[in-house]
């Protein structure tokens, strides 16, 4: 194993082929990055699918195996697809994912005629078209990978040149064209340059697999970044990390297709990228959600309590505290759940136990529920006379008691019309106005 | 049955049962997903070889339908997470058949089973692959499992006939009325796996994808209704059948990819002729519209 690494690594071809995935994998993630959010990720697959007629006639029309043939034949019926698909689209009731689908399997199909017509004809010659299905990077030869490292390099030179303008088209295409871009112009240079990707990509992936060398290196980009200067190097970053990996893979196991190896280890890394990245990762998303949860259910038990100790007050008595399962009568939450955030409130003294299963508001917590309910109060009457307040623009997520002094004693005005004023104030506001026992503070003295 | 009756008549079986499921497919925008299953559905066939040890048909129906299935529902759950559909189909689907493939050349060697098989099929074998009991012939064994599953397919259909359609026409009101919905569009998905690899064994993946997209699309282009589109679908199934089965012998090439390009070929027909929405049609239209406003 080990002297066969080390082969590789001295073997001038295999440096080749290694270079050429490389650079085949950075300009996938490149192109493929502006056709994942152009959602045209799936022509790749057709273009894919589709040259392979182009492939067999220009075998039938050269007569011998030959790269650059191969590769403008591929290309030419690559576009050919492209401008099937649009125009079914726009001359007919057919919708995108059913033209894309027609065109591949129809072309493909075309394509497998060809190849038999090809194989019949040279009687038994296997004239190494079959290596374009499934991808078979160790049977490259020095020409051809430099031929394809030259186009690799060329269409990432275009990209990085006219990033500005692809930029601009893949997000709003209609101001593209109002300052007078030639928007047909550039998106038929985007198809051409996912054309060129898929064409050169064929050798060493197959036709079959080379649609995920545009989608899933992009797609996992997608989860590290919003913006798209980033995505781009990321995600070819991460198509010449899998184009390597793959590589290397098949040529130290024999027998061993290239193409299934890459897209696995772009796969993997996509895997990776959706349960681990930093913002829009799986893990952190749950995280996010947990912690919501919490809060919302915090704020929920500090009101209950408050509504609770109100109740109280205007009844003229002092009981043992509030049970859990009185709280948990007014509040759909779990008994676990209910349990955790009153222990984590007494941790931060807002409130205090009273007796088994007993619970009350410490005169620290009795401020933080007065603001809470305040702030609630507020939005239930705001939300009662929403029309007389429109030109305010509350938003369900605001906090009322961050708007102007004016509305906010209108709204408090208001509150007091409907009795829902909260009663119990905390000990700083000093308005006590009669004697409650449970909080010597407000006006016991 | 002659050698060459039974050969059109599993190619007819296999556009009769694609083209009825590929109509739901097309209006329901989910055309790629066919592509994606015919794909996937290696890995669902190479697994249950791993995993039962046989060729048995029953196995390999068993596993590539639990793999299309899988397929299905990986989308769905990509796309619930907040990938992009397409590109959801796309990883999901080159994944799964790269996997495949990978276990097919690590464990292939003592398999019958090639990936060019995979691809073209084998259907002029189909005839000597004689389903025998009791001594006696009952017929070519992948003309037994087509029609089984057309049966199926269509008891299915017949039983869920309104769920269906309104499921796929206006799914919002199908769940106001309280139809399961996510189970139709599992079941659809059950039949789709089921038919592709019935036909995956004999026509190969190419074929299925063609005559699951093809004949529907020809079919959504001159009626718009239900019921016709799928009797016109079936129809256009069993003429690419038939048409690419002599393209085929004339010229001596691959007999599935002649069906998928005979299919092409009557929709391109169609799309230029239809009298509805063909565009020759529609041409006349305008001009009638315009010498009239003029």
């Amino acid at each position: 194993m080990s002297e066969t690494l080390v082969s590789i690594w001295t073997d001038a071809n295999t440096q080749w082929v290694l270079i050429g995935t490389l650079l085949l994998g950075l300009a996938s993630g490149l192109v493929g990055s502006f056709a994942l959010l152009k959602k045209q990720s799936l022509i790749g697959d057709a273009m894919a699918h589709a040259a392979l007629p182009g492939i067999c006639i220009a075998f039938l029309i050269h007569g011998a195996k030959s790269m650059s043939w191969f590769i403008i034949g591929a290309a030419l019926s690559g576009l050919l697809a492209t401008f099937f698909i649009e125009k079914m689209i726009k001359l007919s009731r057919i919708k995108e994912d059913t033209s894309i689908g027609l065109v591949l399997s129809v072309f493909f199909g075309f394509g497998i005629v060809l190849l038999t017509y090809i194989n019949h004809q040279s009687k038994g010659n296997q004239s190494g078209i079959d290596d374009f299905i499934f991808g078979q990077a160790a049977s490259l030869v020095g020409a051809d990978v430099k031929l394809i490292s030259a186009v690799a390099v060329l269409l990432i030179i275009i990209t990085v040149v006219l990033f500005k303008e692809l930029k601009l088209l893949t997000f709003d295409p209609q101001f593209a064209q109002g300052i007078g871009l030639p928007t047909g112009l550039l998106n038929g240079l985007l198809m051409t340059l996912i054309v060129g990707v898929v064409v050169i990509g064929l050798q060493a992936v197959g036709v079959i697999l080379m649609s995920a060398m545009l989608i899933t290196p992009a797609i996992a980009a997608r989860y590290w970044t919003e913006r798209l200067d980033h995505m781009v190097i990321i995600a070819g970053a991460i198509g010449a990390f899998s184009g390597v990996f793959g590589t290397l893979l098949s040529t130290t196991t024999k027998g061993m297709p290239t193409g299934p190896l890459i897209i696995v280890a772009a796969t993997i890394i996509f895997l990776i990228s959706m349960v681990f990245a930093p913002k829009r990762g799986l893990l952190v998303k749950a995280i996010r959600r947990s912690r919501l949860r919490r809060q919302v259910a915090r704020e929920q038990v500090l009101q209950t309590l408050y509504d609770f100790t109100e109740q109280e007050y205007l009844q003229y008595k002092t009981g043992n505290g509030f049970h859990e399962q009185q709280i948990m009568k007014k509040r759909p939450i779990s008994m676990s759940m209910l349990r955790k955030v009153l222990r984590s409130l007494e941790k931060e003294e807002l409130v205090r136990r009273t007796g088994d299963a007993l619970w009350c508001l410490t005169e620290k917590g009795l401020t933080e529920a007065y603001h809470i309910t305040l702030r609630n109060r507020l939005m239930e009457v705001y939300l009662m006379n929403e029309m007389n307040y429109a030109h305010f623009n509350i938003r369900q997520d605001m906090d009322l008691l961050q708007l102007p002094e004016k509305v906010l004693t209108e709204l408090k005005q208001l509150l007091k019309q409907y009795g829902r004023e909260p009663l119990v104030l905390p000990a700083n506001m000093n308005a006590g106005k009669r004697p409650y026992h449970r909080y010597a503070s407000i006006g016991g003295k | 049955m002659s050698y060459e009756g039974w050969i059109l008549l599993t190619g007819s079986l296999v556009g009769i049962s694609c083209g009825i499921v590929g109509c739901f497919l097309i209006l329901r925008k989910m055309a790629m997903l066919a592509d994606a299953i015919s794909h996937t559905v290696l890995l669902g066939i190479v697994g249950a070889y791993l995993i039962s040890n046989s060729l048995e048909g029953v196995y390999m129906l068993i596993g590539a339908a639990v793999v299309g299935i899988l397929t299905a529902f990986f989308v769905q759950l990509l796309h619930s997470i907040g990938v992009q559909s397409d590109a959801a189909i796309g990883v999901v689907f080159t994944s799964l058949f790269a996997v495949g493939v990978i276990l097919l050349s690590l464990f292939g060697g003592k398999v019958h089973l090639d990936v060019e098989h995979a691809l073209m099929g084998e259907i002029t074998f189909i005839p000597w692959d004689i389903l025998e009991i009791n001594g006696i012939n009952l017929g070519p064994k992948a003309v037994w499992m087509l029609g089984t599953v057309l049966i199926l397919n269509l008891i299915i259909i017949l039983l869920f006939y309104k769920e269906i359609k309104i499921s796929s026409f206006d799914p919002d009101m199908a769940v106001a009325l309280g139809i399961p919905v996510l189970f139709i569009h599992y079941l659809l998905m059950g039949m789709l796996s089921l038919t592709t690899v019935a036909s995956f064994d004999s026509v190969g993946a190419i074929l299925v994808v063609a005559m699951l997209i093809v004949p529907g699309a020809t079919a959504y282009l001159l009626t718009d209704k239900l019921s016709v589109m799928l009797m016109l679908s079936a129809l256009v199934g069993v003429l690419s059948a038939i048409a690419g089965y002599f393209i085929a012998m004339i010229f001596n090439v691959s007999i599935s990819g002649s069906m998928a390009v005979a299919a092409g070929v009557i929709f391109a027909i169609t799309f230029v002729l239809s009298p509805t929405h063909g565009l020759l049609s529609r041409w006349l239209a305008r001009k009638r519209l315009q010498n009239k406003s003029a």
